[in-house]
C-alpha cells in the first residue's frame, strides 16, 4: 500500500471524527504557538540588550583618574587628574585596535532665548564620537581647526535639544553656555536611556581646550593637559582583555610607576556589565521556550490518548482490515499518518497562532519581539517529532493486534 | 479428482485461559479441493470457528500442518499470512463488517488498496465485483442506507474482488431474513459454480443443506465428513414467493 493511499485512509478517518480531531489538534496549536511566542519575546528581549551593547560603543572601556596617594593616605578614584591628553593620543598610537579620547566634564546652565536647561557639558575630541559609535542627526562634528583654535562650536544631545529648541533645527543657533556663546554644529543621534537609567541624551560636547578655557576651567585644571578620564573603544576583531591590559601597563610606563606603586588611574570595561546582562536575559529565553515546550509535551500526550481511544474504537476496522490482507506494517503507518497529520496541520495552525501573538504582544506589552525563520522551522519540526513519538505506542498496539480477537471485539 | 485447496494433517489448537487448558481443536485432517461447497457444523464450541480462523489463516495452529493451495501456512510469519489472506481467500462474516461512513464502492475496493492496486483499476473492479451482485445501482451507498440483504452482498462483493480461490463465511445469514438468506446461498452457489471454492461455518441444518459436502463437528473433533446433494437456493426462491403469494 503507497503513502499517497495511507494518507488518504488518515485523512478519511480524521475527518469521520471531525471535532475530537480538532481538539486534539488544539493541543499541539496552542503548545506550537506558546513556543514561537515565548521564543520571539525571549530573542526580543536578547536583541534589545544587544542593542544596548552596541549603543555603548563597541567594547567600551573608560579609564578614570584618580587613586592619589598622599602620605600614606589614599585617595580614592577621582581624587586627582592623572590623565592627560597625550596618555590619549599615546593609548591610540600605541595599541593596534584602540581609539582614545581625552575627556573633562562639568555641570552648566545653558541658555537659549528665553529657554534654559542644566546640563552636563564634555570637552573632549572627535575622537569621541568614534569611540562611541556615535553619529549625528543633522549638522558636522568638529574639526582639527576648531580644536587647535578653542573655538566655540558645540553638539548637542536629543535632550537640551528638545529643551532648548522643541522642535526647531537647533544647527546654526548660538546657545550660552555659563554665559559664553556658542555655536550648534551639529545634534548627536538619540540613544536612549543607558542600563544604569541615566538619560545618554542630556549631553553637550565641545572642544576640549575650548572647555579647558573657557567652560570648565578652574584651579585644578592649571595642569594645562590633565584630564579626568578617557574613553576608549577596542574595535571589533580585537580583544578587549589584552587591550585592556596592555593599557594599564602603557599608562604605568607613561607615568612612570615603579613596581611597588599602585595604579594612579582605574580601567572599567562597560560591556562586561551589559554582557552579564546579555547572559541572564539568554537564560531567561531558554526557561520561556522549556516552559512553551511543557505544553508542547502535553499537546502530544493528548495525541497519544486520542490515538489510544482510537485504536480501542476501531479494533474491529483493524481486525477487518487485517482480515482482507492488511500487514501489521500498513497497520502501524495508517495510526502513524494519523497522529502526524493531527501534529502537523496542528503544527501549522500553531506557527500562525505563535506568529499572531507574538505581533499581539509586541503591540500591547510594547516589548520586543524576534521572530526567526529558524524559530519556525524548528517548532513545526518539533511537532511533527511528537507526532511521530507519541503516535508510535498506540499505532504499534493496533498493528499487533491479533486478527482473530480484533474482528471479535466488542 | 480435483486439485487440494486446503490441506490438514494433525491439525491442533489448544488455549490456556488461566488454570484451565482448552483443546479447541484435536488432531483434524482433512482436505477440500478447488471448487467444492462445504458446510461446517456444529454445536458452540464444536470447534468450528477455531478450524474456520486456521483454514483462514487468522490464527496459528498450537501443532500439526496446513497448506493451502499448496502453500505451508503453518510455517508462515504475519506478513505472509496477511499477503495469503488477501490474495487467496474471501471473507463474509455474519455481521458484515463494513466500515461505517464509508461507500460501498470504497468497502470492496478495500482488499484491493491492500494488494497494491492502483486506484483507477481498483474502483473498476470493485464496481464489477458489486455488479456480480446485483449493487451497481447502490456503488455510493453508505452501509447505513442499505438493507441487510444489501450490506452482506456489499461484503460478498468484497470477499471476491480479489478473485481468491476460496470463500470464508461464517454464519453469512445469521443476520437476515428466511428470502434474504436464499439470497445470499443462492449467490454463494452461483460464485461456486464459477469455481470458487464455498466454506459455511453455521449451526443452522437449513443453510448446511446447500452445500454438496458436510463436515460435522463435536468437542474439537471432525466427526463426521459426508457428501449430500446440495438443494437449489434458486428454485427454493420461486418456491418461497409462490408460497408467498398464495
Amino acid at each position: 500500500m503507497n503513502f499517497v493511499t495511507t494518507l488518504r485512509v488518515a485523512l478519511r478517518a480524521l475527518r469521520t471524527n471531525l471535532l475530537r480531531s480538532i481538539l486534539t489538534m488544539l493541543g499541539i496549536i496552542i503548545g506550537v504557538g506558546a513556543v514561537i511566542a515565548m521564543i520571539a519575546v525571549g530573542a526580543g528581549a536578547q536583541e534589545r540588550v544587544a542593542d544596548q551593547i552596541r549603543g555603548l560603543g563597541s567594547n567600551l572601556i573608560i579609564v578614570m583618574s584618580g587613586n592619589l596617594t598622599s602620605g600614606g593616605v589614599r585617595m580614592g578614584g577621582g581624587s586627582g587628574w592623572t590623565l592627560t591628553e597625550d596618555d590619549a593620543a599615546a593609548l591610540a598610537a600605541e595599541i593596534p585596535g584602540v581609539v582614545a579620547a581625552p575627556m573633562l566634564r562639568g555641570g552648566a546652565q545653558i541658555v537659549f532665548g528665553n529657554a534654559n536647561w542644566s546640563t552636563t557639558v564634555y570637552g573632549t575630541k572627535q575622537d569621541y564620537l568614534d569611540a562611541r559609535g556615535w553619529a549625528l542627526t543633522v549638522g558636522r562634528s568638529f574639526e582639527t581647526a576648531e580644536m587647535t583654535s578653542a573655538s566655540k562650536v558645540a553638539l548637542i544631545g536629543d535632550t537640551v535639544a528638545r529643551q532648548l529648541f522643541a522642535d526647531a533645527n537647533p544647527v546654526g543657533q548660538t546657545i550660552r553656555i555659563k554665559k559664553v556663546p556658542f555655536e550648534v554644529i551639529g545634534l548627536l543621534e538619540k540613544k536612549g536611556q543607558s542600563m544604569a537609567g541615566q538619560d545618554q541624551d542630556d549631553l553637550i560636547l565641545i572642544p576640549i581646550s575650548t572647555a579647558r578655557k573657557r567652560v570648565l576651567g578652574s584651579g585644578n585644571q592649571a595642569k594645562q593637559r590633565a584630564v579626568g578620564s578617557l574613553v576608549v573603544s577596542v574595535a571589533d576583531g580585537f580583544d578587549a582583555a589584552v587591550a585592556q591590559q596592555q593599557m594599564g601597563e602603557l599608562l604605568r610606563q607613561r607615568h612612570r610607576l615603579g613596581n611597588t606603586q599602585e595604579d594612579d588611574f582605574s580601567i572599567r570595561n562597560l560591556s562586561e556589565v551589559l554582557q552579564a546582562q546579555e547572559a541572564s536575559s539568554r537564560a531567561m529565553s531558554l526557561l520561556l521556550a522549556a516552559i512553551a515546550s511543557v505544553s508542547l509535551l502535553v499537546g502530544g500526550i493528548g495525541i497519544m490518548n486520542i490515538m489510544l481511544v482510537s485504536v480501542t474504537e476501531r479494533t474491529r476496522e483493524i481486525g477487518l482490515r487485517m482480515a482482507v490482507g492488511a500487514r501489521p506494517r500498513a497497520i502501524l503507518n495508517q495510526f502513524l499518518i494519523e497522529a502526524m497529520v493531527v501534529a502537523l496541520v496542528g503544527g501549522l495552525i500553531g506557527i500562525a497562532v505563535g506568529v499572531i501573538a507574538s505581533y499581539t504582544i509586541a503591540a500591547i506589552a510594547g516589548w520586543r519581539v524576534a521572530l526567526s525563520p529558524t524559530t519556525i522551522a524548528l517548532a513545526a519540526g518539533f511537532a511533527a517529532l511528537v507526532g511521530i513519538f507519541f503516535g508510535y505506542y498506540p499505532a504499534r498496539k493496533a498493528s499487533r493486534l491479533l486478527p482473530i480477537e480484533a474482528l471479535r471485539y466488542e | 479428482m480435483r486439485k487440494a485447496l486446503i490441506e490438514t494433517e494433525g491439525l491442533s489448537k489448544t488455549y490456556v485461559m488461566g488454570e484451565e487448558v482448552v483443546r479447541a481443536l484435536r488432531d483434524l485432517t482433512v482436505t477440500i479441493c478447488e471448487g467444492e461447497c462445504v458446510a461446517v457444523m456444529g454445536p458452540s464450541g464444536s470447534g468450528k470457528s477455531t478450524f474456520m480462523n486456521l483454514v483462514g489463516c487468522l490464527d496459528r495452529a498450537s501443532a500439526g500442518h496446513y497448506r493451502l493451495h499448496g502453500e505451508p501456512v503453518s510455517e508462515m510469519d504475519a506478513d505472509d499470512l496477511a499477503a495469503a489472506r488477501n490474495r487467496m481467500i474471501g471473507f463474509v462474516f455474519q455481521n458484515f463488517n463494513l466500515l461505517p461512513r464509508t461507500s460501498a464502492t470504497e468497502n470492496v475496493e478495500l482488499p484491493l488498496m491492500y494488494a497494491g492496486v492502483p486506484p483507477k483499476e481498483r474502483r473498476e473492479r470493485a464496481l464489477a465485483a458489486l455488479a456480480q451482485v446485483g449493487l451497481a445501482s447502490r456503488a455510493d451507498h453508505w452501509p447505513t442506507q442499505l438493507s441487510g440483504g444489501q450490506q452482506q452482498r456489499v461484503a460478498i462483493a468484497r470477499a471476491i474482488v480479489n478473485r481468491p480461490r476460496l470463500i470464508l463465511a461464517d454464519e453469512p445469514t445469521g443476520a437476515l431474513d428466511t428470502r434474504t438468506s436464499l439470497e445470499i446461498m443462492a449467490l454463494f452457489q452461483s460464485l461456486n459454480a464459477k469455481g470458487m471454492a464455498v466454506v459455511l461455518v453455521t449451526h443452522e441444518s437449513d443453510v448446511a443443506t446447500f452445500a454438496s459436502r458436510l463436515l460435522l463437528f463435536r468437542d474439537g473433533r471432525l466427526v463426521g465428513d459426508q457428501p449430500q446433494t446440495p438443494r437449489d437456493a434458486a428454485a427454493e426462491i420461486a418456491a418461497f414467493d409462490a408460497r408467498a403469494a398464495a
